[in-house]
């Protein structure tokens, strides 16, 4: 099975939809007047693309479409798919691939960072790379726990203290272990958290911070006095609508974030906040989750993502 | 972005009132800024096509274009409009004679059931009645004892059965309800997702066994366009009665409310907000309007510190300091309410035109901190009698709390003011109610600094009503 195989089946849900939207429009016609600009409009808006995403892609779309003289629909969604994945902001290159590497993985509550963890820690192991997995989760009850479950499935060491713990002494014993361990795959689960609670952003701040800190005393055997970069991802639940926005503008402006990872992409709902977000804060997308099994958290390839999400509509 | 459509919708009337008239074509594009405002708000599209045409034509129709302050008039047509759209009275809860009264309570995984559902007891036993919680999500781990622990908090009766299947502990627990002498019963169920057969066969079945005289569905605010799909799901398979919606502390705008509203025809009840048990509010559509609108809540603001100052301050205590007779530790105690009601920042937030002026920028919530330590070096006497502080008193707190003699005098002053204030509040209240008093607090209102904030703890809730009058 080819990636985009593999790809297309975990977002069948969210494209079916799509698609099923999109067809609507060529029932109509597929005339290039104001019914189907409408149309792609809504069909964009209903995926949680938000208004300012949806108009500027329907405008490069209408701006296409007269330049290059595009006949009829069918030639303009050709460009969409095109159109949605130069939305996304790209990286360099994958930071978890960077070697060695400290990944903070923050979020609101409930939006998946701890299985998120215990995921890429298993593919880490997979990969041959080194993982360490920190609980600096202290808050609710059974993270710990949990991330426990996931270290044994991964077969790796989680560093974690009782519940209630300062969360930024976790994560400062975690580099220290990190470096006795010589491990180049350190993943930190952090507590979720409302981006209005200030209080609990403070925390986060601080707990990278000290993470920050104790990584630049970095020493592993004889490749000394080279920082380990600690980097942070956001963690977002596909469903959330418009809000998802304001979550990344304050985890951002509080963290600096350095990517996004997207869950839960095997509901109905379609995730068309990603491209908001990566849009806005030009952030990449670092993953994407279709499903509850270890090889669902794929990598992301905007161009696979749009093209999955509208489907092959010429098909039908 | 979206933060006022009023203010926007002024830059795009004020633009054009050289030409003197406004045109369709104006109304058009004021209407384009209110669709993206309610799209913004998670509205859902097709609701706010809807919403946007009827409104239109309200516009058109009425004489807003030849009015002299055509957005205010639009404006007022929006949230005319909005409040309408988002419910009537029949958002009670409604109880049957039947005792006892079944309430189910069923959602989307993570969306609030079990926090909905203590927090429901806590209201329905305030109101005297005998309330029994019933765990029946027997799928996440621990669901039962959170359930377990929140009863124990506010008190109430916990049913746990077997443990094992849903459909019989329901049964059981209206038994149990009628033994022990509960009046109502609420059922917590799992969270389950629309699509899934088999769950939602579940809860038809817990449905048909207990025959509820409520069904509330509780719903997550930040959820996006998709919310549309799962309240239809659920509509159609439990026919639910009504809404909750939770997770409110965040600062979504909540647009669910209205798509799910128009869409299904249920009314929202309530609004869950926080994890305190109290953090529960009966639904109020013009205040759920402003809120998708992004503009300011001032009725909330004043509840919240209603109810706030009724936990903490006794009457005593209050009548104290209507006299004006201001201690350090009345400052505690507001440093203490202002806290719980958000701090500053979201004080000021909730005040129309506060997210303009802070600007973006962020309160200094640190300042509280700073004052507490400052007052908690005070002896209880120099609390009680700030006058006695002299000098060397001033030396030794200031050492006590770590910080310069400067933040000590400072502290004192911004006591002494606020102590003034209250007075003169006093005495204007007493004497003449209306305009002179305006006049103080806007004088009060303007400075900002922290100094004033703890006056606005001692302000009573009708003070901070004019505050608003004025600033409209």
């Amino acid at each position: 099975m080819s990636f985009l195989d593999r790809l297309s089946e975990g977002l069948s849900r969210t494209r079916e939809r799509f698609t099923e939207q999109l067809n609507v429009i060529f029932d109509k016609g597929p005339a290039l007047d104001e019914e189907f600009w409408d149309g792609l409009e809504e069909t964009l808006i209903l995926g949680d693309f938000g208004g300012p995403a949806t108009i500027e892609i329907i405008e490069q779309l209408q701006e296409s479409a007269q330049r290059l003289a595009l006949p009829d629909g069918y030639a303009v969604l050709d460009r969409l798919a095109e159109t949605i994945a130069s939305m996304f902001t790209q990286a360099p290159g994958d930071l978890l691939e960077t070697n060695p590497v400290c990944v903070l993985f923050v979020g609101i509550n409930g939006s998946g960072k701890t299985t998120t963890v215990g995921k890429l820690a298993k593919d880490g192991v997979e990969r041959g790379r080194r993982v360490l997995l920190g609980s600096a989760d202290t808050f609710r009850a059974a993270a710990i726990e949990q991330l426990d479950v996931w270290a044994t499935r991964a077969n790796v060491k989680v560093i974690k203290r009782d519940r209630g713990a300062d969360p930024a002494s976790v994560s400062f014993e975690v580099i220290e272990a990190a470096e006795q361990q010589d491990a180049n795959l350190v993943l930190i689960d952090t507590a979720g958290r409302l981006h209005t609670s200030d209080d609990l952003m403070r925390e986060l701040q601080k707990v990278l911070k000290v993470t920050r800190k104790r990584a630049e005393q970095w020493q592993v055997g004889t490749n000394a006095a080279q920082a380990l970069p600690v980097k942070t991802v956001l963690v977002i639940d596909a469903t959330t609508g418009q809000n998802g926005l304001q979550q990344a503008r304050e985890f951002n402006r509080a963290l600096q974030l350095d990517g996004v990872l997207l869950t839960k992409l095997d509901g109905t709902a379609k995730g068309g906040i990603a491209v908001a977000v990566s849009h806005e804060l030009k952030l990449p997308i670092l993953r994407i989750g279709v499903g509850e099994k270890i090889e669902d958290l794929r990598p992301f390839n905007p161009l696979d993502f749009a093209q999955a999400l509208i489907g092959d509509t010429r098909k039908k | 972005m979206f933060d006022n459509l009023s203010d926007r919708l002024q830059g795009i009337f004020s633009s054009l009132k050289s030409k003197g008239r406004l045109t369709e074509n104006d109304i058009e594009e004021a209407m384009r800024e209110i669709r993206l405002a309610l799209l913004e708000a998670d509205v859902n599209f097709k609701v706010v096509k809807q919403f946007t045409a009827v409104t239109k034509e309200r516009a058109l129709a009425s004489d807003v274009l030849e009015s002299l302050t055509p957005a205010q008039n639009v404006i007022k047509i929006v949230l005319d409009q909005l409040t309408e759209l988002l419910g009537t009275s029949d958002s009670k809860l409604v109880l049957s004679s039947r005792i006892p009264n079944v309430i189910m309570l069923v959602g989307l995984q993570g969306s609030g059931k079990t926090t909905a559902a203590a927090k429901l007891a806590h209201r329905l036993k305030s109101q005297n009645h005998v309330p029994l919680l019933v765990a029946c999500d027997v799928y996440r781990p621990a669901a039962a004892d959170q359930l377990e622990t929140l009863a124990g908090e506010i008190g109430a009766k916990l049913f746990r059965g077997n443990g094992v299947s849903p459909v019989s502990i329901a049964k059981e627990s209206i038994k149990y309800a009628i033994d022990n002498l509960c009046d109502i019963v609420i059922v917590d169920t799992a969270g389950r997702l629309h699509v899934d057969d088999q769950m939602m066969q579940e809860a038809a079945a817990i449905k048909e066994a207990v025959k509820p005289d409520q069904i509330l569905m509780v719903v997550d605010a930040m959820t996006g366009q998709d919310v549309v799909n799962v309240a239809q799901a659920f509509a159609e398979r439990l026919d639910f009665d009504g809404v909750i919606m939770s997770k409110m502390d965040g600062d979504a705008r909540g647009g669910g409310a209205l798509s799910i509203r128009e869409v299904t025809g249920k009314p929202i009840k309530f609004i869950s907000e926080g994890e305190k048990p109290a953090a529960f509010e009966e639904f109020h559509p013009d205040r759920m309007a402003k809120r998708i609108l992004g503009m300011g809540d001032v009725v909330t603001l004043i509840e919240k510190a209603q109810q706030v100052a009724a936990d903490e301050i006794s009457e005593a205590d209050a009548q104290r300091m209507a006299r004006a007779e201001l201690t350090f530790d009345d400052f505690l105690t507001m440093n203490k309410q202002i806290r719980k009601m958000g701090g500053i920042g979201s004080l000021l937030k909730a005040l129309p035109g506060g997210e303009q002026a802070l600007g973006g920028g962020k309160v200094d919530e640190n300042a509280l901190d700073k004052m507490e330590v400052i007052i908690q070096s005070m002896t209880k006497k120099e609390r009680l009698k700030p006058t006695i502080i002299n000098g060397s008193r001033r030396q030794r707190i200031a050492a006590g709390a770590g910080v310069q003699v400067f933040d000590v005098n400072q502290l004192i002053k911004q006591f002494d003011e606020t102590r003034k204030m209250v007075k003169k509040l006093h005495v204007n209240s007493e004497q003449r109610p209306t305009k002179g008093k305006k006049g103080k607090k806007g004088k009060n209102r303007r400075k900002g600094g922290f100094g004033s904030i703890p006056g606005l703890g001692g302000m009573s809730p009708s003070a901070l009503k004019d505050i608003e009058d004025m600033l409209k």
